[in-house]
């Protein structure tokens, strides 16, 4: 015995004691699924791309977002996002301003010429493309980084389809529309303009192992209005077209589009940048009932167009047009009241809708036509056996995100049935709701608002209207993100267990070691976003 | 009192983040931190003692290059740290009686007074029941004396070890096993209690501060400024008892949280007897929001409850914020229409 007085034992430590035997929970690390990734149409990992804006890699993080989307800087412009309506952030102070972010990355990438890498073997099979408006891009994207050889036809002059002959210049400046498509062709995706795909039971013939139809709707709705012989009136697909195109039509200094669309919207900014020094929308319900998205309705109303709510046009005359007062009955229906109204017009332009013109499917009855729009299963393909279909050709919301979507959704079935198989989709998982996070964690922390123009300037020409966030306020926007349902990196689980069994790998990479978590539940209390569930033990 | 860098994402509120510098982390974020008390304790599940006393020790730690001598009193952190012959701790550790470990410590000090080692640094600690009420003789004179020791409080409102009884800090109507909740004022009784950091405060030592387990920046600020002075120097923290209070065990940061929000326990820091700083109240809520959550106070909801003694207690709060000035004039306004539902 060389031990001191009174002692018998040697000193040990408490590692020994394994208190993990006492739990009867443990916490288990989970990724659940954001709102915003959740409401994203074209899919989006919008989180996982902001966590690396949040580093200031804006390379890595462009990389993450064209996973989905090879568009950013397209859609940071034109997309409603609907990733910032589903924000958990907004029930905090407000939305994450995601879309801004998501055009600086787009921005940057074109800025630093960033491609697309393919690193697929070529597989050789051969894919066409009807159409290059979003959801043809889309799927020509997604299929060229599988290896397919992919050409896209093309009706109009330039590619773009609704993009470039649908939204106006001043919200989708050219030069932007024209550096993403011309990375897909990088890809080794060939467009060819100027041909009209005439039959597409044809091109089956022309060695092409799957077809997808994406050719939009680009006919303007008609509704019969009485009108005088010198009447002039137009239909705002055309009028859009025809600005694009670099040949504008004659409007008149005093217009009135007819129809409460996003299309009307751009018809009537588009007649103001045209000349007009007065633009009136005549809509037949109320403005809570308009499908117009609000911000466009906001950047219209301040630009100084003039919105006829509860109106229906129900004559046209040579420099009047006969507008009929409408009230909304009890289901919501507007219903005539009988009070008509003259307003001075050279011209009117119709924004009734749009339709598909399915002249290229004459004749193929394996293909189901239902309301307008071509008939597709779950996969997007129609009843003909390699003929896929999305975009607005297709029933769902006609928006380029959408589109973008299907194009995404069409390749990846494409794939797999060119390869027999049948296209599984992923689970999704759990939704990372807002009662999930702690918010104590977060500081409040305004939005950064994307500068506008001044408005009387801005609707005098097709100059962008809205500006871009720089390098520093990108970052300050992502670090907003919440990061609902993933972590973060925060310490927070490792910093709060009384018992220190929470181990930091490296910066942001935790485990729990169970040899001495009590399952106290303290990390999963205090995690800021969500990230740890408490599981039940089953001895 | 906080990290220098504010990211919006997580505040300066959560323990660490991936994005900041490595000297920016806070000593708990560290892969590679003391861990001054290491894991196989025995101390209950969420147990908010163990926690606060690992955050208070790596800190010191960190701020003299681990050189501390900690003194313990009896007390739930001597007991769960210790069981012969394991010890969960991971710095030289002293335990001698229930009321004496300021006087040990003095000696301590004085011990390597004479020996001429002034780097080294002696720190002590207890319960609330070995300091505000077994060892308050020796804790004054130590104050007194302005010996040169670092006294850290854990707070966790009344004796628990020895199966919850009554301290000199158990706050008024709180349920305890010598204060049944029972006749026409349950709990502990309306009294001033023992005060201790005012009281240390009038002892006029260098420092005296007070903080919680929910805010660690704050605890881990403190502890470093204390090291920074030679003299008496008093820590109080609350650290939420799962057991005593009747609480969930995951509840037990978002408790103390909830007392500093509430106006319960006012943060602040002190030198010489004169308040320096004190931490504004970010997100109010009413004293209910505190006390619900706890077993403890059940007696005063429900049909059967004391509005009466809610009232009062919500008036404590409320003498607090005006004393302390926790509310902070536009942070008021800005509060009142953000409050959390997770507090």
């Amino acid at each position: 015995m060389d031990k001191p007085f009174a002692i018998t034992l040697n000193i040990g430590s408490s590692l020994a004691n394994h208190t993990g035997s006492w739990r009867n929970e443990r916490p288990v690390y989970v990724n659940r699924l954001p709102p915003c990734n959740d409401a994203c149409p074209a899919g989006e990992d919008v989180q996982g791309w902001l966590y690396e804006g949040e580093a200031g890699n804006y390379e890595q993080a462009w990389r993450n977002l064209v996973r989905d989307n090879p568009l950013p800087a397209i859609m940071g412009r034109i997309c409603y996002h609907p990733c910032q309506t589903a924000c958990n952030r907004a029930e905090l102070d407000e939305a994450v301003g995601i879309n801004s972010v998501e055009r600086f990355l787009g921005d940057e990438a074109i800025k630093q010429n960033w491609q697309f890498n393919v690193t697929a073997a070529p597989t050789g099979k051969r894919i066409l493309i009807i159409g290059s408006g979003p959801s043809g891009l889309s799927a020509a994207y997604h299929l060229a980084l599988k290896g397919h050889s992919v050409t896209i036809r093309e009706s109009a002059a330039a590619p773009g389809g609704m993009m470039r002959y649908g939204i106006p210049a001043y919200r989708l400046p050219r030069e932007i529309l024209d550096a993403e498509i011309s990375r897909i062709v990088n890809m080794g995706v060939v467009i060819e303009c100027n041909t009209k795909v005439e039959n597409a039971e044809a091109t089956f013939g022309e060695g092409f192992d799957a077809v997808f139809l994406a050719i939009g709707a680009h006919l303007g709705k008609r509704a019969f209005i009485p009108a005088g012989d010198t009447a002039r009136i137009l239909d705002a697909v055309s009028v859009l077209h025809m600005t694009a195109d670099g040949q504008p039509p004659m409007l008149g200094r005093r217009v009135v589009v007819y129809g409460g669309g996003n299309t009307a919207l751009d018809a009537a900014r588009t007649a103001r940048r045209l000349g007009a020094y007065e633009a009136i929308v005549v809509y037949r319900r109320t403005q809570e009932k308009m499908p117009a998205h609000e911000v466009e309705l906001k950047e219209a109303l301040d630009e100084g167009i003039v919105m006829r709510w509860l109106s229906t046009v129900s004559r046209v005359d040579e420099g009047s047009v006969t507008i009929e007062k409408m009230a909304l009955d009890e289901k919501g229906f507007p219903q005539p009241t009988g009070e008509f109204e003259n307003l001075d017009a050279d011209s009117v332009i119709l924004a009734l809708g749009q339709e598909v013109d399915l002249s290229v499917i004459n004749g193929m009855t394996e293909v189901n036509v239902d309301d307008g729009v071509v008939e597709v299963d779950g996969f997007l393909m129609t009843g003909r056996r390699g003929l896929f279909a999305g975009g607005d050709a297709v029933p769902g919301e006609r928006t380029a995100t959408n589109a973008i979507g299907h194009g995404k959704h069409a390749a990846r079935a494409i794939n797999s049935w060119l390869q027999d198989q049948s296209f599984v989709h992923a689970d999704r998982p759990d939704l990372a709701s807002f009662d999930r996070l702690n918010t104590w964690y977060y500081s409040d922390a305004p939005k950064t608002v994307r500068p506008k123009l001044d408005a009387a300037r801005r609707a005098s020409n097709f100059s962008e209207v809205v500006q871009g966030l720089d390098a520093e306020t990108a970052v300050f926007e992502a670090r907003r993100c919440l990061s609902c349902g993933n972590c973060f990196g925060c310490d927070n689980c490792f910093g709060v267990c009384p018992d220190n069994a929470v181990i930091k790998i490296e910066s942001g990479k935790y485990e729990i070691n169970l040899d001495y978590c009590k399952g106290c539940g303290i990390c999963a209390n205090e995690c800021p976003c969500g990230a740890i569930d408490m599981e039940l033990e089953r001895s | 009192m906080s990290t220098p860098l504010k990211f919006y994402q997580v505040g300066s509120f959560a323990v660490g983040n991936r994005l900041l510098a490595e000297g920016q982390l806070s000593e708990q974020s560290h892969p590679d931190r003391t861990n001054s008390l290491t894991s196989g304790h025995r101390a209950c599940q969420g147990c908010g003692e163990a926690l606060g006393a690992r955050y208070a020790l790596d800190a010191a730690m960190a701020a003299t290059d681990g050189k501390i001598v900690a003194v313990n009193a009896t007390g739930c952190l001597e007991v769960f740290s210790t069981p012969y012959p394991e010890t969960s701790w991971r710095l030289p550790w002293l335990h001698s009686l229930f009321g004496n470990a300021a006087a040990v410590a003095t000696g301590v000090a004085a011990a390597l007074r004479a020996q001429g080692k002034s780097d080294i640094r002696v720190i002590a600690q207890g319960g609330d029941g070995g300091t505000v009420d077994i060892g308050f003789g020796p804790l004054s004179g130590m104050f007194e004396r302005n010996d040169d020791v670092l006294y850290i409080c854990y707070d966790n409102e009344a004796y628990m070890n020895t199966g919850v009884q009554r301290s000199g800090a158990t706050p008024p109507a709180a349920r305890t096993n010598t204060t049944h909740a029972v006749g026409t004022n349950p709990g502990a009784s309306f009294t001033q209690g023992k005060n201790l950091p005012v009281i240390a405060m009038a002892h006029g030592i260098p420092y005296v501060a007070t903080a919680t387990v929910a805010d660690l920046h704050d605890l881990e600020a403190k502890v470093k400024k204390a090291m920074t002075y030679r003299g008496a120097r008093y820590l109080h923290i609350l650290v939420p008892c799962p057991l005593g209070w009747g609480s969930r065990s995951e509840e037990t940061i978002q408790l103390a949280r909830m007392a500093t929000e509430c106006g319960l326990f006012p943060v602040f820091e002190a030198e010489y007897g004169e308040v320096i700083t004190t931490k504004k109240i970010r997100r109010q809520v009413p004293v209910e929001k505190y006390l619900k959550p706890q077993k403890r106070f059940a007696h005063l909801f429900g049909t059967n409850g004391h509005p009466e003694l809610l009232q009062a207690i919500q008036a404590i709060a409320d003498k607090n914020i005006t004393k302390y000035q926790l509310l902070e004039a536009d942070a008021q306004e800005q509060d009142t229409s953000k409050e959390s539902s997770r507090g």
